[in-house]
């Protein structure tokens, strides 16, 4: 994967299924270029310690349907401002797992995790693995399909179109 | 082996046949973006090397979720679209032409069998018009814009076939309520929704675009409604799935028996009949947004509020969905029925659908609205509750000052 980084070891933040975007990040916030604005927001309707107890590197963790509602695409980038490496969930809203790749905020599937509040994550991204060190389970995440591989491992779609002009599968 | 419609649309565009689950590249018809997805696209447009838009004609972008703007910020963003704009020679509409999803299919930047790719989740709306539309987030945009194309998985296809004709009182607004609660808020996360059946036949355009517009409240990547019935006023070639085409889930509902429908906070899937709700006291109305701005909602409020005056303790918003619709309304005297009832106007465009201005909730209010979420926070404050309802039933609320059963109003 190029100079990204592919092993995070850090701390879990987990909540719960259907988490919206309207919740990861309001929509009278969105409308600005200044995205480290964005980080003090996040997730503020759900839970409005997040953004103060969040570490750089933290891994955000949650249910089914996850970015569910609009297209915005500040709201992966306010988790990606607010410190967050990797985002799993057991499935995710299709349009935020594009905007999460094309960003280069790494997302793994992973359909039946049981990982708990506060449990110490090993993930590798280049294997597709997430280990729950606390209780010692290893998942395997689903597999991305292969163009979403290339533009996360060029750090995002802007980055990849730069270097190759246009897609190819 | 036969195929649904967005197969059908997707295999023309790359020129060879393709199904499910195949990954394509294609090149799409149009594309747009908002105030709210616009600058980040025009931004990550730039970082992508791209200087020419790949058909100026093909691009638009329009200021509805923020219009006029609110604040200085907001407004240099809108500069920042208008610059661009005239840079590329290409479409911007102003503040208060409409909304995106209502002005892409007013101006014919969408029509049937097209690829449509729009910066905002309410894109699958021009499934309406037997189109594949789907919503991204700004940097796709940015690459679509630059390269005229777009990678997909070809999506499976859910069917949803409704037989039956609606009761009179009862709305394609309250079909597709009680189809999100059926199908909830996942279950049709990357797939595409076929709408078929009687019930869709009889719809007109401005319904069926209430129908595909919440297809995303379903979490489908497009939704598209059988061209039986759909009337323009050009010519087009319907594009109908093959009789062995494959899905990978079918509904069948009757619908001939169905009630108003009332979406509860907060989440659109939940979803029950109006009897349940009635007697809610409410605070504030609101009859606009691309699910259900239109003429014919307006009308139907007005057929209602005619002659009568809106409950002393609640307020009503009104955002048509274009400047086209506010045109016809007044001269119909839809407007000035509106007006007389109580209602208050603004600018056409997405008002406080999304909590960014014209008509933010107080704490603990009761809002009755006829756009499409209601997730918590939706309309700027996460201290207030937010019903969906059909716009009849919005109207027949701010009458009575609580959730009423618009039936009789309207029989
Ligand atoms: S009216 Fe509401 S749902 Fe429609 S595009 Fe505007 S903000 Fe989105």
């Amino acid at each position: 994967m190029g100079d990204t980084i592919t092993q995070i070891k850090a701390k879990a933040h987990v909540y719960g299924d259907h988490i919206d975007t309207d919740r990861i990040i309001p929509g009278k916030y969105t409308k600005t270029l200044d995205l480290s604005s964005l980080a003090a927001h996040v997730l503020e309707d759900l839970d409005p310690n997040f953004n103060k107890i969040v570490q750089q590197g933290d891994i955000l963790v949650a249910g089914v349907n996850f970015g569910c509602g609009s297209s915005r695409e500040q709201a992966p980038l306010a988790l990606k401002q607010a410190g967050v490496s990797v985002v799993i969930a057991k499935d995710f809203a299709r349009i935020f797992f594009r905007n999460a790749i094309n960003i280069g905020l790494p997302v793994l599937e992973i359909a039946d995790h049981s990982i708990e509040k506060g449990a110490q994550l090993e993930v590798d991204l280049k294997e597709g693995t997430v280990t729950d060190l606390d209780a010692n389970i290893t998942y395997k995440a689903t597999k991305l399909p292969a163009i979403m591989i290339d533009i996360l491992s060029e750090g995002g779609l802007v980055n990849y179109l730069t270097k190759h002009g246009n897609y190819s599968l | 082996m036969g195929q649904t419609i967005s197969e059908k649309i997707l295999s023309k565009h790359v020129g060879k046949k393709v199904y499910a689950g195949e990954l394509v590249i294609t090149p799409v018809d149009g594309v747009m973006a908002t105030d709210t997805t616009g600058p980040l696209t025009l931004k990550a447009f730039k970082a992508m090397g791209g200087t020419k838009v790949f058909d100026p004609k093909k691009c638009a972008l329009i200021i509805d979720h923020a219009a006029p703007s609110p604040n200085e910020r907001i407004a240099n963003l809108h500069k920042m679209m208008r610059d661009f704009a005239k840079e590329q020679e290409m479409r911007l509409f102003e503040i208060g032409e409409g909304i995106c999803h209502q002005v892409m299919v007013e101006h014919q930047y969408v029509k049937p069998g097209h690829i449509f790719i729009g910066a905002d989740s309410h894109t699958p709306t021009y499934g309406a018009l037997n189109a594949f539309a789907c919503g991204v987030g700004s940097t796709d945009l940015a690459a679509t814009m630059m390269t005229g194309k777009i990678w997909l998985k070809v999506p499976q296809t859910i069917k949803i076939n409704c037989s039956g004709k609606l009761q009179d009182g009862v709305t394609a607004k309250d079909l597709i309520l009680f189809l999100v609660g059926k199908v909830t808020v996942s279950g049709a996360t990357y797939q595409t929704i076929e709408f078929c059946g009687e019930a869709f036949e009889s719809l007109s355009l401005a319904s069926r675009m209430t129908i595909a517009n919440m297809s995303s409240e379903m979490g489908a990547k497009t939704g598209i409604v059988h061209p039986k019935g759909l009337e323009l006023d050009y010519d087009y070639e319907a594009i109908t799935p093959d009789a062995d085409a494959k899905y990978i889930r079918t509904f069948d509902f009757d619908v001939s028996g169905l009630e108003p429908q009332i979406s509860a906070p907060e989440s659109p899937d939940n979803v029950h009949n109006i009897s349940s709700y009635e007697g809610t006291k409410i605070n504030y109305a609101f009859i606009g947004t691309c699910c259900n701005g239109r003429l014919e909602d307006l009308d139907i409020a007005a057929a209602i509020l005619k002659g009568r005056k809106i409950h002393p303790d609640v307020r009503m918003v009104i955002a048509p969905a274009s400047q086209s619709v506010l045109l016809d309304a007044i001269s119909n005297g839809t407007m000035s029925t509106l007006i007389e009832a109580g209602a208050s106007l603004i600018t056409s465009g997405c008002g406080p659908c999304v909590g960014t201005h014209q008509g933010v909730p107080a704490d603990g209010e009761v809002v009755i609205s006829a756009a499409n979420r209601n997730f918590r926070g939706r309309m700027g404050n996460p201290k207030s509750n937010i019903y969906l309802g059909a716009p009849s039933t919005v109207a027949a609320s701010a009458l009575e000052g609580y959730i009423v059963n618009p039936k009789k109003y309207l029989l």
